[in-house]
């Protein structure tokens, strides 16, 4: 099978069509916009921050499947993470997507967000799968929007 | 039969474009994105670069061969633009980067000459953002209002709407020839015939006409008409604007520097003549010498065989894109040119078309630069094939394959 085609596996697939944790919170402490102005995806995240953990978190937008589903899984894992915690996924999703982290050979918390680890391979997808993260950062740290465009850097 | 209605042999002419012949992904490329870039037959490249090797040099400066030579060949490309186009004189024929530094040029030198606070630009709803944004600086600076023509769900202007938004302090109608987004041919004659009535100039945005369909700016009648080179297998950064003399002697210059002065004193300075007063600096010479090439090879090819042909593959892939489940075709207007936007229910425009690019097929998704088109249409971004001269029947049959494929990968 292509690189491509095996990176579309039933569980992305899965994820596109039923995204969990989509919506609105009505209880948001912090939200952000993520933009990809390249091809149009566009999501927003709500999160509500207990104690420096994540209590809640929703995202809605269009977006391609790549990107849903990567914030649909994101928002399952961060769910009950404390903050730094989540960091820390931000920072391995980010180094994994653009081939800087080996999930093979490298020690992380990836678990089952591994699935993505193909995208490090299709260099127009990256900004794709990692929109969602860096808005997570930018909603927990300074609560803007932020745009996949802004800089050199894909996160 | 006439040689001139003779079909096309597309054989003989994709073997003139060595691009044509690469494989992506270990797949033979179909390249339909040919309304973002056209590709570049072998004669063009061979003449940018038979101009770097042998005739390179600054041109309208200096005594030496060189320079004359260069100068003599940018000139040449300069009367080939103008008879491509029928441009009544060389004078009205000004050399830019492409379309968009064209509608730059205009909205800031016409605008800035002729335009007060109050003052309405009249606006397609299917402009291109080069046809926007610039016009958008200007209101910002001077207070001008922009208004919109709009349109119906095929992607059709509304004449009636037009005529009755020509009755306010108009000062200019920009209009696409055909939009880069939906297809749709605008009636660009009848337009401008409306908007002279009222003594409204009128902008045409000429990149995705230009390649398709034979243009005579006299017959059409607009006021200014742009293009860009590389849309028809010119280089980058060629392209040219028309612009009637009656105005350009009147506009203040848009960029100032060597080249389209007389003579320059820090207390005053002269102006150059048209075309050269709105052409400073040292122009894009090889990428011009090369667009005339390319016109030289599509009038070979002949226009109004490319565009039947073009029209066939359009034909079809309507026919074969249109009856594959959940399509939603985007501009079904019954004038179009080479495009063909559409979005797939179930799927998003970037996961199609990097699904077909690992088949070798090349397509834009995205928003085209025609954002209030995609809200018009109530559609983030739209798959869009577009097709020239040298694709071939069989691309398009690939290229609705690939959709099925698609299709199946997301288990519809």
């Amino acid at each position: 099978m292509s690189s491509q085609k095996a990176l579309y596996q039933e569980v992305i697939l899965d994820h596109n069509r039923k995204p969990r944790n989509y919506g609105k919170l009505e209880e948001a402490s912090h939200h952000a916009k993520g933009h990809n102005p390249l091809c149009g995806d566009q999501i927003t995240l709500d999160v509500r921050i207990d104690e420096d953990r994540i209590a809640a978190i929703a995202f809605e937008g269009e977006a391609c499947a790549i990107c849903k589903a990567s914030a649909s899984m994101m928002t399952g894992v961060v769910k009950g993470k404390r903050i730094d915690e989540a960091e820390v996924l931000v920072d391995e999703f980010r180094r994994m997507a653009t081939g800087q982290l080996d999930p093979e050979k490298e020690t992380h918390h990836l678990g089952r967000l591994t699935v993505f680890s193909g995208i490090a391979g299709l260099p127009t997808r990256v900004k794709c799968a990692v929109l969602p993260w860096h808005t997570l950062h930018s909603a927990v740290t300074t609560g803007t929007s932020v745009s996949t465009e802004a800089g050199p850097d894909a996160l | 039969m006439a040689i001139a209605s003779a079909p096309l042999d597309i054989a003989r002419i994709r073997a003139d474009f060595p691009i044509l012949a690469r494989t992506v992904h270990g797949k033979p490329l179909v390249y339909l994105d040919n309304a973002a870039s056209a590709q570049m037959p072998a004669c063009v490249i061979e003449r940018v670069a038979r101009y770097q090797r042998e005739e390179h040099a600054n041109v309208h400066r200096g005594v030496h061969t060189l320079s004359h030579e260069a100068t003599t060949a940018y000139e040449d490309a300069r009367e080939t633009v103008r008879s491509f186009l029928n441009i009544p004189t060389l004078r009205e024929t000004i050399f830019t980067r492409g379309t968009t530094e064209a509608m730059n040029l205009v909205a800031h030198s016409f605008g800035r000459t002729f335009m007060q606070a109050g003052d309405i630009v009249l606006l397609s709803a299917m402009e291109h953002h080069a046809n926007i944004v610039p016009w958008q600086l200007l209101r910002e600076e001077r207070g001008i209002e922009i208004r919109v023509i709009p349109m119906d769900d095929r992607g059709v202007l509304d004449l009636e709407a037009y005529e009755r938004l020509l009755e306010g302090p108009v000062k200019l109608v920009g209009v696409a020839h055909v939009s880069n987004a939906l297809g749709t041919i605008n009636p660009v004659a009848e337009m401008t015939r409306m908007a002279h009535a009222r003594g409204i100039p009128v902008l045409v945005d000429g990149a995705q006409a230009v390649p398709h369909l034979a243009v005579d700016v006299q017959a059409l009648g607009c006021d200014f008409y742009a293009f860009s080179g590389h849309k028809l297998g010119g280089p980058t950064g060629s392209g040219a604007l028309y612009g009637k003399a009656s105005w350009l002697e009147q506009m203040r210059p848009y960029m100032g520097g060597g080249d389209m002065i007389v003579s320059v004193r820090f207390e005053e300075t002269v102006f150059n003549d048209l075309p050269y007063r709105f052409e400073a600096g040292t122009p894009a010479i090889a990428p011009q010498i090369g667009l005339a090439e390319a016109i030289r090879y599509l009038r070979s090819v002949g226009l109004d065989r490319a565009a039947a042909h073009e029209h066939a593959l359009l034909e079809r892939a309507t026919e074969l894109v249109g009856a594959l489940p959940g399509v939603r075709l985007i501009g079904t207007a019954p004038e179009k040119a080479s495009v063909l936007s559409f979005v797939m229910r179930g799927v998003h425009p970037h996961d199609v078309g990097s699904l077909l690019d690992e088949e070798g097929i090349a397509v834009r998704v995205g928003h085209h630069c025609a954002q209030p088109v995609m809200e018009r249409f109530g559609v983030p971004a739209t798959i869009r094939a577009s097709f020239a001269y040298y694709n071939t029947l069989e691309e398009v049959e690939a290229l609705a394959r690939g959709l099925r494929g698609v299709q199946e990968v997301f288990g519809l």
